[in-house]
């Protein structure tokens, strides 16, 4: 176990290494970032102090080796358009992703989870074809599309939900969330929604394979001549089996749905990294986005070691190693 | 065809199979639908949305035909410049499938390249390329493709590049485990004892045997990519505003959708969702007749 | 018929099954009208070849058929009670408690996330009202009794930690703890080893002998089956051929298919005979000939046989057989 940590561990420097390098590496190739720092009617003088302040007078190799050594320090440099460090931005939003992918992962499960189950169990009747066909229109669905046509029907029309923003937030153990209260809930529930349509369809239709798959082993069959009912069959027997492999796909889809919170953050001006990362890729402020992506990539290794940890302890086969 | 023979084939599985995947003949109805309005769609709407010569500013919001204060001329309505929506939404639909087939195209030949490579190949250049992909795949296909175009600009060559860049990894690791396997068979072993070069064994019995699971990726991946690319343009940073596809279409109505009109935003996203719909109905069905395992 | 003192009812009385399935190529009848008893404390053989339908009779007596398949006809009394008129909540109550059911292969027959423990103490929970700590004490015990070393400290192991035949013996333990009145085990050794083969069998039959329980053995291999069966029902192609004595059946089969099938054995002591093969193949049980089933592998079919189906017709002490030209009762 301890072995398998350090190995792990070693994998997650690793990877996020090259993510560093590729992330310095496309940012060199993308435009020089002093013209969006200086005013339009800047002297030559007033430019090259602009450069030698962001650094940008070194050559590529040694701006590479400063900035690795100040990411090491923690510093990721400042924002172009905020003036803050760009980490404490990330940090201050990450709450409001983070609120809204966990609230989107849970209402993807309490739908698909029963929906699946029952259209896996029951694969010819119609009310499985109705889950089949609606799943497959959720997966061909623009996400940021879905959350338009929300806006305009419960926000526009109906006037139910507000269309945008985020609410008033609580302190929960030092983490500012709007769930708790009334206003915030009327809030989130619209982008939730939108951005758990992808994941609660892709789920669907993997619990609804596997359903399948393990409702045709033997001991599912064994379980009902031990006269096991209905319910015990379906999950207790079938849905635990099921759940192992959407464990692993449990990292991708928590991915996803990072990424694609970047949309509706947008659509609905949620106040997340999403819409951070957006913003900044329209102004050019180069240091956010790049603590964006060291952060995302740092959070999807983290979530990928959890994952495997996971996996190992669901099913007794697996042994770490 | 004698009577007997038809009779036959009636009643053979594999129509049997067909008439009762009524999924598939909706998917491959869309989709040739689809193909016919890209292909002849421009010559069918009454206007060019694109030469302004034929805009009229005085026609600009019109909303649907059927609804109050709509214009038989305008069955979807029309947009701020006055535009036609249903001419938008066709010009806009050869766009966005040509960035969906061409992307897939070329993450099809690359992919399968370098997973052709790394599978026969081995070694180091085997490490390296499913390192890269290894990578790859633990991020986000949009955010790769998000991040890409944040560097490069908008641009309808560009929107191909970040697609085929988070598109190949599939078809490499696919090909490649392929691949692995059939380097593995007698008779390829014995192929390359004879001393058959390298690339004919490859094209005689490699590519044969990979090109099954390579159509079903390829077909849901144009879905996959026309989304992509719908959700880059619709952030801003994919095609230009010169080419706007079904997503800029999209982002363009969004500005006005609080003002209630719908009509340049939602339909546009219907047509993505049709399309979308039918080519994965039709993946699907290939996914499942071709995969020897489920039947 | 002989004046014989009445016979206590039998256990489990079978009468013109039929199950079939509807599939798109017309129904296929897997079960065609098939009749026999089960006595209390017997030990009833159900052979034939794989395809001959014998695994559906038994599902059809745990009334586990499923879609598209269903029982078209016929009655399954169990202790005087049709099981074919129960719902599925009364079912519940028989299975497992009243009839358990053993499959063939034990690696797949245990749910791989759950302990041998849990999934012996599931049958307790489900039919018994004993406490977690008698309910403990029985699990140990009936792991002993199937031979399992060190039952207590086996219970916490999980299904890949044994061997396959260890797991079969998991598999009978869980069938017999809550004392069933009829076990059906279906092919419960084809997947092991031969060595173990006969060891689980004895096992099976000793528990089965030890509750006054009856089983029903459903199997290929005639020689097991001739072995400890008291009476032995042959099947092909859904319908059944022969049934009788086990020692009839064995010593004067009358139907050539069960003879065929007793030629295939090989004998220890009958050294360099050739062991003879039934020719030919099962048929596909869609596309059966119109008359006597067997007869395209035959070799004394006439035309007749290819003509009417022959009826089961019952001969001197229970032997029926379901033939034109049954075999001349003489000593083997």
């Amino acid at each position: 176990m301890f072995g398998y940590v350090i190995k792990r561990a070693f994998q997650m420097v690793l990877v996020l290494w090259a993510v560093s390098v590729l992330v310095f590496v496309m940012m060199s190739f993308t435009g020089d970032p002093t013209y969006m720092m200086v005013p339009l009617d800047a002297t030559e003088e007033q430019i090259a102090q602009a450069r030698r302040l962001l650094g940008l007078d070194h050559s590529h190799l040694t701006q590479y080796r400063l900035f690795l050594k100040n990411v090491l320090q923690g510093d990721f440099g400042r924002s172009f358009v905020f003036r803050q460090p760009a980490n404490s931005l990330i940090l201050e939003r990450l709450p409001a992703t983070l609120e809204i992918v966990f609230l989107a992962m849970a209402i993807a499960l309490v739908v698909a989870i029963p929906l699946g189950v029952y259209a896996g169990a029951n694969p010819k009747r119609a009310g499985s074809h109705a889950v089949m066909a609606g799943s497959l229109v959720g997966i061909s669905l623009p996400g940021f599309w879905v959350g338009m046509v929300l806006i305009f029907v419960f926000a526009v029309k109906l006037q139910l939900f507000p269309s945008s923003g985020r609410g008033p937030t609580q302190e929960v153990f030092g983490i500012r969330v709007s769930f708790l209260t009334w206003e915030g809930l009327r809030h989130i529930i619209l982008p939730a929604v939108t951005l758990s349509i992808g994941t609660l369809a892709i789920l669907m239709r993997i619990i609804r394979a596997e359903m399948m798959e393990v409702m045709r082993q033997d001991f599912v069959r064994f379980a009902r001549a031990k006269g096991v009912g209905q319910r015990g069959v379906l999950f207790r027997h079938g849905l635990k089996n099921a759940l192992i492999p959407l464990v692993t796909v449990f990292g991708l889809m928590l991915g996803d749905l990072i990424a694609f919170a970047t949309l509706t953050e947008t659509i609905f001006a949620w106040p997340g990294i999403g819409k951070l990362l957006v913003d900044s890729i329209y102004r050019g402020d180069r240091p956010v986005i790049v603590v964006y992506l060291m952060f995302v990539a740092l959070m999807f290794v983290v979530v990928n070691f959890a994952v495997d940890v996971l996996y190992a302890l669901i099913d007794p086969r697996i042994k770490i190693r | 065809m004698s009577a007997s023979t038809l009779d036959r084939f009636l009643a053979s599985e594999l129509v049997h199979n067909y008439r009762r995947n009524l999924p598939a003949v909706i998917g491959s109805l869309i989709v040739l639908g689809f193909a016919f309005t890209v292909t002849f769609g421009p010559g069918l709407v009454a206007q060019d949305p694109y030469d302004i010569a034929q805009l009229e500013l005085m026609d600009s919001f019109k909303p649907p035909a059927w609804l109050e204060g709509g214009d038989p001329a305008y069955w979807l309505g029309t947009d701020g410049q006055g535009r036609d929506v249903l001419a938008s939404i066709v010009y806009g639909t050869r766009i966005s499938l040509f960035i969906g087939l061409t992307a897939m195209l070329a993450s099809c030949l690359l992919g399968t390249t370098l997973g052709i490579v790394a599978g026969f190949h081995g070694g180091w250049l085997d490490a390296v390329i499913m390192r890269i992909a290894d990578i790859q795949l633990s991020f986000p296909s949009v955010l790769t493709a998000l991040f890409l175009m944040s560097a490069f600009g908008t641009g309808i060559e560009k929107v191909l590049i970040a697609l085929t860049s988070v598109g190949w990894v599939v078809y490499a690791r696919t090909v490649r485990g392929s691949t692995l396997r059939e380097k593995q068979r007698e008779y390829i072993q014995a192929a390359r004892v004879s001393g058959l070069p390298n690339w004919k064994i490859i094209l005689r019995h490699i590519l044969p045997n990979v090109l099954t699971p390579i159509i079903v990726v390829a077909t849901i991946q144009v879905g996959t990519f026309v989304l992509i690319e719908a959700s880059l343009s619709f952030l801003g940073v994919g095609v230009p505003i010169t080419k706007p596809s079904l997503g800029l279409l999209i982002k363009n109505g969004f500005d006005v959708l609080f003002s209630g009109l719908w009509w340049i935003s939602v339909f546009p996203g219907l047509v993505i969702m049709l399309l979308v719909f039918g080519i994965n109905l039709l993946g699907d069905f290939l996914r499942d007749e071709l995969n020897p395992r489920l039947k | 018929m002989t004046a014989h003192p009445m016979p206590p009812s039998p256990l489990l009385q079978v009468r013109d099954l039929r199950t079939w399935f509807d599939t798109f190529g017309g129904v296929v009848k897997a079960v065609d009208g098939a009749s026999f008893d089960v006595g209390r404390g017997e030990i009833v053989g159900l052979v034939g070849e794989s395809g001959g339908g014998k695994s559906m009779v038994g599902y059809s007596i745990m009334r586990l058929i499923d879609p598209p398949g269903r029982i078209a006809g016929g009655r399954i009394l169990f202790d005087g009670t049709d099981l074919c008129g129960l719902d599925e909540r009364a079912l519940r109550k028989i299975r497992g408690r009243e009839i358990a059911m053993i499959f063939q292969d034990p690696m797949t027959a245990l749910n791989p996330l759950y302990t041998i423990g849990d999934q012996l103490d599931e049958m307790l929970r489900l039919h018994t009202g004993l406490s977690a700590r008698e309910r403990r004490l029985r699990c140990i015990e009936m792991l002993h009794e199937v031979g399992i070393p060190q039952p207590e400290a086996r219970l916490g192991n999980y299904p890949h930690q044994f061997s396959g035949g260890m797991r079969q013996r998991v598999v009978i333990a869980i069938a017999m703890i809550a004392g069933p009145r009829l076990l059906i085990a279906d092919e419960p050794t084809t997947a092991l080893d031969v060595t173990i083969q006969a060891q689980l069998l004895r096992l099976m039959k000793h528990a089965v002998e030890k509750r006054g329980a009856s089983l029903i053995l459903i199997t290929h291999d005639l020689a097991a089956v001739s072995q400890m069966a008291d009476r032995i029902v042959v099947l092909y192609c859904g319908r059944i051929v022969e049934r009788g004595r086990a020692r009839d059946v064995i010593e004067r089969p009358r139907h050539p298919y069960t003879r065929g099938l007793l030629d295939s054995i090989p004998h220890q002591g009958l050294k360099r005979r050739r062991l003879s093969q039934i020719p030919g193949t099962v048929p596909d049980i869609r596309k059966l000939p119109p008359g006597c089933a067997f007869a395209p592998r035959c070799p004394m079919a006439a035309p007749v046989c290819r003509e009417s189906a022959p009826n089961l017709v019952g001969g001197p002490s229970g032997h029926a057989v379901a033939c034109h030209f049954p075999l001349e009762a003489k000593a083997a």
